[in-house]
């Protein structure tokens, strides 16, 4: 599975990165006449309501949906990472200060607190990337921390601790390292949940807006034409799933590397 | 028990106190002012100051606040801005039918989901397992959004079994069910497998088998009834999920619930009716949690005593 995943995932950076310019057809460029037509061989994936080409498209919104990801995992990723290390090395007020705030975070089910940001913020990418991050980082940080708790115990750190080393160089060098493994496989997973994240903004009509391509948006163009052109639904759905269970595999793959009971 | 009970609730003052806080700081995070936001580029400077007014937005921050959680708690959540209802009376028209669909897609889930992991864990390693847990991932990589218009391309248009939106019949229900019900049925068909092969390599049912019990009886009668508490507990966590996809599958199929006033208030800049359902639904969510602990306290006696 974890070699399934490594091959979607290849393919899509590939597409993202190199496909814009290999597709034949401007993803803006209309052609109204054509709009609505059915796939064929000019058009492998037909054309959507204003007679752009859908595959020359979905290769243009590849590259937000990963940009999307990345930015959102790297920067939860690392705002999770501070504040765990510090909430679980340091214990005591601090530590109560940031769970109590991870509490509340966590309090708001899903994406309601991203499309509530959203939704007063303004729709926009650079919003969405916002919106997810603030709830993004809890996750992470609730995994460092219980990380963080027991790697303070540790012999080793106690070992460092006596020998004068500060906490900034404990926290980095000897309780962070013991958390990374763990954070890969949630980063991993993060891309998926990022990447279904943004389309289901996009698609409620808060993330990115027309006429930027994105998966989510595409989507939602779809709905109004489910009679007449199923097309339109049919292929953005399967870019953004297929995708996504890529991530799926790979993180479940390197999860059960990591940790062999999670097989069972 | 009761000590445990106590303690829950306890922790969860706090984390209520937080999120009507956060709901509360929403309108103030508008960029520029709020009450032209909502009225739009032509309206007056009379205009905007009297919506100000309206909404208390004249008046010093603490004193905002301090209304603001005194109505939760009265459960008064403001006016809506567009109609002049009581944003807490716009969500209790709807709450009925956000609440059919919320229960049909869990029955949904726990109804293919649970077989599927029982005949995932006893044939474990096999065709049939890696086809399930496939099929599993499969649904949970399926964004609602998609699978939704898909089931209704094949079911409501090309076949014309069900209609393809809007409410008011047991058939409108079907689709927007499913839908919803397919990425928890994902989730729940996981965790049972898992659940049932821990039991499986439990002694008792090598004792059950010894008795001279059939397979099909020793893992259905010991070992699933004994690896529900997890299972039960994930239906539980799992709710908040189910709450937050009936804003998108009520959006798909015009379903007339919190999820779709929710939509219709952020696209109008009805901002207190924004928060009402925002916070109504953080609130059961957070509630939902608290039954989900207590209830898991009270099946398994040492989390009480953690």
């Amino acid at each position: 599975m974890i070699r399934v995943g490594l091959v979607i995932v290849v393919l899509a950076v590939l597409a993202a990165t190199l496909g814009p310019a290999l597709t034949p057809y401007d993803p803006s460029s209309q052609a109204l006449a054509q709009r609505l037509e059915a796939p064929s061989g000019a058009h492998p994936f037909g054309m959507d309501e204003l007679g752009r080409d859908i595959l020359s498209r979905l290769v243009s919104g590849a590259r937000i949906s990963l940009f999307v990801g990345l930015a959102v995992v790297s920067v939860s990723s690392l705002l999770g990472m501070l504040f765990g290390s510090i909430a679980g090395y340091f214990g005591g007020v601090v530590d109560d200060v940031i769970s109590r705030v991870i509490d509340v975070l966590m309090a708001f089910p899903g994406i309601l607190l991203a499309i509530a940001l959203v939704a007063v913020l303004g729709p926009s990418l650079t919003n969405v990337i916002l919106a997810l991050c603030v709830i993004g980082w809890v996750g992470y940080a609730r995994l460092v921390r219980g990380q963080a708790l027991r790697a303070r115990e540790f012999e080793y750190v106690q070992a460092a601790r006596a020998l004068g080393a500060g906490p900034a160089r404990i926290v980095l060098r000897h309780v962070l390292p013991t958390a990374f493994p763990a954070v890969i496989v949630q980063a991993t997973l993060g891309m998926a949940g990022a990447i279904i994240a943004e389309a289901s903004l996009s698609f409620l009509g808060l993330g990115v807006q027309p006429p930027t391509p994105s998966w989510g948006t595409m989507l939602d163009a779809g709905r109004s034409h489910l009679f007449d052109a199923p097309h339109l639904t049919i292929f953005p759905g399967v870019a953004i799933a297929t995708l996504v269970l890529g991530f799926n595999f790979l993180g479940d793959g390197l999860r059960d590397r990591i940790d062999p009971k999670g097989q069972l | 028990m009761i000590r445990y009970l106590l303690r829950r609730l306890l922790l969860t003052v706090p984390v209520m106190i937080g999120v009507a806080t956060l709901v509360f700081a929403l309108i103030h995070l508008v960029p520029g002012d709020p009450a032209q936001a909502m009225l739009g580029e032509t309206a007056t400077a009379e205009e905007i100051q009297r919506l100000r007014t309206t909404l208390g937005l004249d008046r010093p921050l603490l004193a905002q606040y301090g209304s603001f959680l005194g109505g939760v708690a009265r459960g008064d959540l403001g006016k809506s801005f567009r109609t002049g209802q009581p944003v807490a009376r716009e969500i209790w028209r709807r709450l009925g039918d956000t609440g059919i669909l919320a229960i049909s897609a869990m029955a949904v889930a726990i109804a293919v989901a649970i077989p599927l992991g029982i005949v995932a864990a006893v044939f474990r390693g096999r065709a049939l397992d890696h086809t399930a847990m496939t099929l599993a991932l499969a649904g949970i990589s399926m964004p609602s959004f998609w699978l939704g218009p898909l089931l209704a391309i094949f079911f409501a248009v090309r076949l014309g079994w069900l209609p393809v939106s809007g409410s008011g019949t047991p058939a409108h229900l079907v689709l927007p069910a499913i839908t919803l019900g397919t990425a928890l049925a994902a989730i729940l068909a996981r965790m049972t497998r898992s659940s049932v092969i821990e039991e499986l390599r439990e002694l008792y049912v090598l004792a059950a088998r010894a008795r001279g019990f059939s397979h099909a009886r020793a893992v259905v009668r010991h070992a699933f009834r004994n690896s529900l508490i997890p299972v039960v507990t994930i239906i539980g966590l799992q709710f908040g999920a189910v709450l937050t996809g009936t804003i998108i599958t009520e959006t798909i199929f015009a379903w007339p619930g919190v999820g779709r006033l929710l939509i219709t208030a952020i696209n109008t800049r009805d901002y207190p009716l924004v928060q009402g359902c925002i916070l109504f639904i953080s609130v059961t969510y957070v509630a939902m949690n608290l039954i989900t602990d207590l209830t898991y306290g009270w099946l398994d006696p040492r989390i009480r005593f953690e």
